[in-house]
């Protein structure tokens, strides 16, 4: 096909041209830019956490009035709930993942560095590894007699000292000693150190405050938690078990003890569903713009196709009289749009980078991956093709006899 | 004129329904997405308190020990007990209130209600007139409540709504955590975007349902919510006023700006006298933001929010190129047309006149489309989980911007199609036909 009787009747359609090569810009950058958007926010709903999360589920109890005796009481919460028939594990936590709660510490690795090394968060409770199912790569995990009651360590300095060690994930421990076992070494929190006993493959905070990169820095404690200073229970059961075991779970609360406030019973897989709610929403609402203007697009293209097809009509009888095919005509106007989508597209690209260059600056973005270009050139190529077929094959059904009659 | 040329408006877009949909349609769209987006963001980066937030301020102190030091850090985002009660004793400012977020067990008198938590905001006495709470019975509590720990409360409206039916419960008892309460006060309808006042349980979350004296919430021990900040050694929760946590909000009134420049000052002498005790260990640091300027150092507005808003303008652009490059082609394929007017007499500023009614014609539609979609819109942004979501509300002011807006950019998609068209030499298009 030849190009310059199509570059020379385009330069006679200059603007017109113009607007669609801008229109097919704009939308490329805006496209290739959204769509990087939602894989980001599809990629974070991703996010592993290390734990059972299938088989979570978590209640929490609130007493009512002055606490009295709440180790006690806890026990009791503890015991009746493992009667529940197939309740795998319970265990009383300070912090939940997914939750917008969470305890955080700065660390050192040395008590006399001036800034902390950086922030953490702290697990506390019995069994809550188990119950978690985070899975334990190095070392041990925290013996029965080795937990200390957090009601007293929290009101007696000289307890601290007492705690035997920390279970770490496997993340923290590449940040704090890179390419080492993180194995026996000591975590600074204020003056008190404390060496790492475990490593668990990972172990999701709570809340990610920090950002998301630091998802993974999780410390575990070994520290019992009551009634008094915690209240989210956490129990494992088989997946298909869960609503059933958490309105046994109520229902046993309630019956240890009527003088309480019970709220919040949700699989640990809701839980996790409206901590990503915000992402889901901004993806889907992202997808939406993102089919509107490829719509518009086209639709513009199908509209000027038109115009143009329609104004042409004597040039293309001409064209026909004179020898040629139908296919010839479809062919021109394929080219035409051809050459004002790869304009287009050559124009986008070089505004979605600079699209993309803003986003890293004001939203800590990564940076476009290559591929998005070769993508969306042939993305936007195929819709172009897709839009002027229509016009193009009107224009091709011109018969020659157009030539003999004017207007 | 006008008439006239409305009619030829109207008869040249009759005869192409197809395409006046489609301009109509993708000017309606993009306003709508426009209008969505940008009314979202109006309300959620509006002034929560107008008339009062320019005299309203958030002093910041910093009574850290030198551990983790480093000069160009801000000040904790909250107050020690013991800064906070120095600060509100020494009465330096128009009115001040320290306060703190909490949640306190509700245990009704009527059977029918099981217990249940209510947000609660535990404050000292001039909360009420400082932020011109509204008050719907009764009235707030006073000094001498805060000094004496009294057993008082004053309700939201929707909490008396729910517990006394909307009666006016001023003197009646209520059970809270196992103490009996007596009702001061019933708020009027009032909610606060953002919750400046403590941004700590999220930048838009309703106001509390109840309101108790910031002393007998200590005394009690009722749970708070919010954040708490430590450092050093102990934070002991049986001891928080004396524990090195900052875990108070304070606001003070300050009435002129001589007072916000003398109060600054005295934080600035505040600080270094505890720094000659001991109390202090880091060199003076100090804020001393109002309203707006605490709201910014928050960032409370959501990025996703102002993203969204770039997006749909990004949007808007699109669908008025595609519009102009549709007008353009419409009117040029009228040059013959329109030659024969200019032939028979017409001057280029008549045509012109002519083709831009038309663009409005379309503009005016697209706008009433891009209305009806941005009230859409917002249905399903309040369909959304966010906290902020109930707040997407349409406000007479973004109404008549969403009519400015989609009036005005189509008039100006239409200027260059109208121009270029009405160019057409006469004598030229009345030869080639």
């Amino acid at each position: 096909m030849d190009v310059l009787p199509i570059l020379s009747t385009l330069r006679r359609h200059k603007i017109t041209a113009l607007l669609v090569v801008l229109e097919i810009a704009l939308t490329c950058a805006i496209v290739c830019n959204a769509v990087f958007l939602i894989s980001q926010r599809l990629e974070r709903m991703q996010m592993t956490s290390g734990i059972a999360e299938h088989e979570l589920v978590q209640i929490q109890a609130f007493g009512i009035g002055k606490p009295d005796d709440a180790r006690a009481h806890t026990q009791e919460d503890l015991a009746a709930l493992r009667q529940i028939p197939g309740v795998k594990s319970v265990a009383l936590v300070n912090e939940v993942p997914f939750t917008n709660s969470s305890w955080n510490s700065s660390i050192k690795l040395d008590p006399k560095q001036k800034l902390p090394t950086l922030n953490a968060t702290q697990y506390f409770g019995e069994d809550l590894l188990s119950t978690f199912g985070a899975k334990l790569v190095a070392g041990r995990n925290f013996n029965p007699d080795e937990y200390l009651e957090f009601r007293q360590v929290q009101r007696d300095e000289t307890l601290q000292k007492k705690v035997t060690g920390v279970i770490i994930t496997r993340a923290l421990g590449e940040k704090l000693w890179p390419g080492q076992s993180a194995l026996g070494k000591p975590i600074y929190l204020g003056d008190d150190s404390v060496r790492v006993i475990g490593v668990v493959e990972g172990l999701i905070r709570p809340s990610l405050f920090n950002g998301d990169d630091t998802a993974q820095w999780s410390m575990v404690f070994p520290l019992r938690m009551d009634t008094g200073n915690a209240s989210r229970y956490v129990l494992r059961t088989a997946p298909k078990d869960r609503e059933r075991v958490l309105a046994a779970a109520a229902a046993t609360l309630r019956k240890a003890n009527p003088h309480r406030i019970i709220q919040d019973k949700k699989t640990l897989d809701d839980i996790r569903g409206e901590f990503f709610q915000d992402d889901r929403a901004m993806a889907g609402l992202l997808a939406g713009v993102c089919i509107a203007l490829l719509v518009v697009t086209a639709l513009g293209i199908v509209g000027l196709g038109s115009f143009w097809v329609a104004q042409r009509r004597r040039t293309i009888g001409v064209r026909r009289a004179l020898g040629a095919t139908r296919r010839n005509i479809l062919h021109y106007f394929q080219t035409e749009n051809f050459l004002l989508a790869t304009i287009g597209i050559a124009l986008g690209m070089v505004l979605a980078y600079g699209i993309n260059l803003f986003l890293m600056l004001h939203y800590e973005l990564p940076r476009l991956p290559a591929y998005y270009f070769p993508v969306g050139a042939v993305v936007l190529w195929l819709i172009g093709q897709a839009a002027v077929l229509g016009p193009a094959m009107r224009a091709a059904a011109v018969p020659p006899v157009v030539a003999t009659r004017s207007v | 004129m006008f008439g006239y040329y409305l009619d030829l408006a109207l008869r040249s877009l009759r005869r192409n329904k197809a395409l006046t949909a489609l301009m109509v349609l993708a000017i309606a769209l993009g306003i709508g997405a426009c209008m969505t987006t940008l009314t979202v963001l109006h309300v959620l980066s509006g002034d929560p308190i107008p008339g009062r937030s320019t005299q309203l301020y958030y002093p910041q102190l910093d009574p850290r020990d030198m551990d983790g030091y480093r000069p160009e850090d801000d000040p904790p985002a909250q107050v020690t007990w013991i800064d906070g009660m120095n600060l509100l004793h020494a009465r330096r400012a128009d009115r001040q209130a320290l306060m703190t977020g909490g949640a306190v067990p509700i245990q009704p008198a009527q059977s029918a209600i099981e217990p249940f938590f209510e947000d609660a905001r535990y404050t000292t006495a001039d909360f009420f007139p400082m932020f011109d709470v509204p008050m719907l019975y009764g009235h707030a509590w006073n000094q001498a409540d805060d000094e004496g720990s009294a057993r008082v409360a004053v309700i939201s409206r929707k909490l008396n709504d729910k517990l006394f039916q909307g009666k006016d419960s001023t003197g009646q008892t209520l059970l809270m955590n196992d103490v009996a309460f007596r009702i001061v006060g019933v708020l009027d309808s009032w909610r606060v975007t953002p919750h400046f006042y403590d941004l700590n349980n999220g930048s838009y979350s309703e106001d509390e349902g109840v309101y108790l004296p910031l002393t007998t919430a200590k005394d009690l021990k009722l749970a708070r919510n919010g954040s708490t900040d430590c450092w050093g050694k102990g934070s002991d929760p049986d001891h928080m006023d004396t524990a090195p946590c900052v875990w108070l909000q304070l606001w003070v009134q300050l009435d002129t700006p001589a007072k916000v420049a003398a109060y600054k000052t005295f934080l600035v002498h505040y600080s270094q006298e505890q720094k000659t005790l001991g109390r202090f260990q880091r060199p003076p640091n100090v804020r001393l933001d109002d309203v707006m300027g605490w709201l910014d150092f928050n960032k409370v507005v959501p990025g996703d929010v102002r993203l969204q808003a770039w997006l749909a303008l990004g949007f808007l652009l699109v669908c008025l190129v595609n519009t102009v490059g549709l007008m353009l082609a419409k009117f040029l394929r009228r040059s013959a047309e329109l030659g024969v007017r200019r032939a028979l007499g017409a001057s280029r500023r008549e045509v012109f006149m002519q083709l831009l009614v038309e663009s409005g014609v379309i503009g005016l539609t697209g706008g009433v489309g891009g209305l009806l979609l941005a009230l859409l819109g917002l249905w399903l942004v309040r369909k959304q989980p966010s906290d902020y979501a109930a707040l997407a509300h349409l406000d007479l002011s973004m109404l008549a911007a969403t009519f400015l807006l989609a009036v005005g950019a189509t008039l100006l998609a239409g200027l260059l199609p109208a121009w270029r068209a009405c160019q057409v030499t006469p004598a030229l298009q009345l030869k080639s036909n």
